[in-house]
């Protein structure tokens, strides 16, 4: 059997081999693994493209923090979409499904209602990353692994927000749905 | 404005590798990340937590050696909390996180197409409301980079043990879900 056409691989397999991914990050590109300062630097690519006159007097461009590139880190986000594609296309496991099954026992078959929700949710998603300066992997992996006090705050705090938020959305019950 | 081909190569390869292994790990899937949040479905600590342990090892191990550097984030308490209870509750109704929504678009999901757009417009308002912002993520309380050993007097090893005994914890105790009998890959023609 080959692996790489498995639909699923253990947990462990997966963790520990994105633990050695980070061995490689480190060595490799001295950076870690993380997905959201490349949409902050796109972003404001875009809207320093659209108005140029920004960088004069906008406080994120006279911060010498803030300079957008494109780079290793931007590369990083294409390679995991491709990544993940060659993986599903290895295995067949890709899917036409849009409402999942939690979601549409709740909210309803509606797909207009399940994008809108899906755009909202990934909206306040990436402003909260961008405020802390880090997502799931650029602290709750990456971060955390450096044994970073702000990683690790942030981690326990996404993870009580986030499963209170999904208990309220959905209540116990929702648990016989996943 | 651009970085050497070379780091864009090196970036692309890493996160081929990363996205592969998303996928595989089933973590690009909405009832598989609101299983966790439903503290039904273990698999997305699980593989964070083995993950977080062996990357510790080596990547203190690199340093030691001197072969690669920290690269710690500012434990601004404005930025951290107000930023986790954003990304928290956005987490729950767009059912991805950042990696994993594009993962999952590589799987076809269509509502995490939807959320990645949204991803990035919340990347421009974020931007565009920088001033707004800034004071509330800058003026709570800076420790600076700071990790848990200068906080707390106990050494980088320790904590490492620590970690990898709540993982293998977790592991145990814990169940994840199995891909079900019509997800088990077919038979094919290769050996």
């Amino acid at each position: 059997m080959n692996v790489f056409l498995q639909k699923a691989w253990s947990p462990y397999v997966v963790g520990a081999g994105i633990g050695i991914l980070s061995w490689f990050a480190f060595a490799t590109a001295d950076h870690p693994i993380g997905i959201t300062t490349p949409f902050e630097h796109s972003a404001a690519l875009v809207i320093q493209a659209g108005v140029p006159d920004i960088i004069q007097n906008h406080a994120y461009y006279q911060n010498p923090e803030n300079t957008p590139v494109i780079g290793w880190e931007w590369m990083l986000v294409i390679g995991v979409l491709v990544g993940a594609a060659w993986s599903a296309y290895l295995s067949g496991d890709h899917t036409q499904e849009v409402v999942s099954e939690l979601w549409k026992w709740r909210f309803g078959p509606s797909i207009p209602i399940r994008l809108t929700g899906a755009f909202l949710g990934g909206a306040l998603m990436m402003i909260g990353a961008r405020l802390a300066k880090g997502c799931t992997s650029g602290h709750g992996i990456s971060g955390t692994l450096q044994l970073a006090v702000s990683s690790w705050i942030f981690v326990l705090v996404i993870f009580s927000v986030s499963a209170l938020t999904a208990f309220f959305l959905f209540g116990k019950k929702g648990r016989s749905h996943v | 404005m651009f970085e050497s081909p070379d780091r864009l190569v090196l970036g692309l390869a890493t996160g081929i590798v990363f996205g592969f292994l998303l996928q595989k790990g089933r973590v690009a899937k909405y009832q598989v990340i609101l299983g966790q949040l439903l503290l039904k479905d273990w698999t997305v600590l699980k593989i964070m937590l083995t993950a977080i342990g062996v990357g510790a090892i080596g990547v203190y191990a690199l340093v030691a050696l001197e072969m690669a550097n920290l690269h710690i984030k500012p434990m601004l308490w404005g930025g951290v909390l107000l930023g986790g209870i954003f990304f928290g509750i956005g987490i729950a109704i767009f059912g991805y996180c950042p990696g994993t929504g594009v993962a999952a678009c590589g799987e076809g999901r269509k509502d995490a197409m939807v959320g990645v757009a949204g991803m990035l417009a919340g990347a421009g308002i974020f931007v565009w409301m920088y001033p707004m912002w800034l004071p509330i993520i800058r003026d709570y309380g800076d420790w600076g980079k700071i990790t848990l050993s200068e906080v707390i007097g106990i050494p980088g090893w320790v904590w490492i043990l620590l970690v990898i005994m709540i993982a293998v914890g977790i592991n145990l105790a814990m169940p994840h879900s199995c891909p079900t009998i019509q997800d088990k890959p077919e038979k094919t023609g290769f050996p």
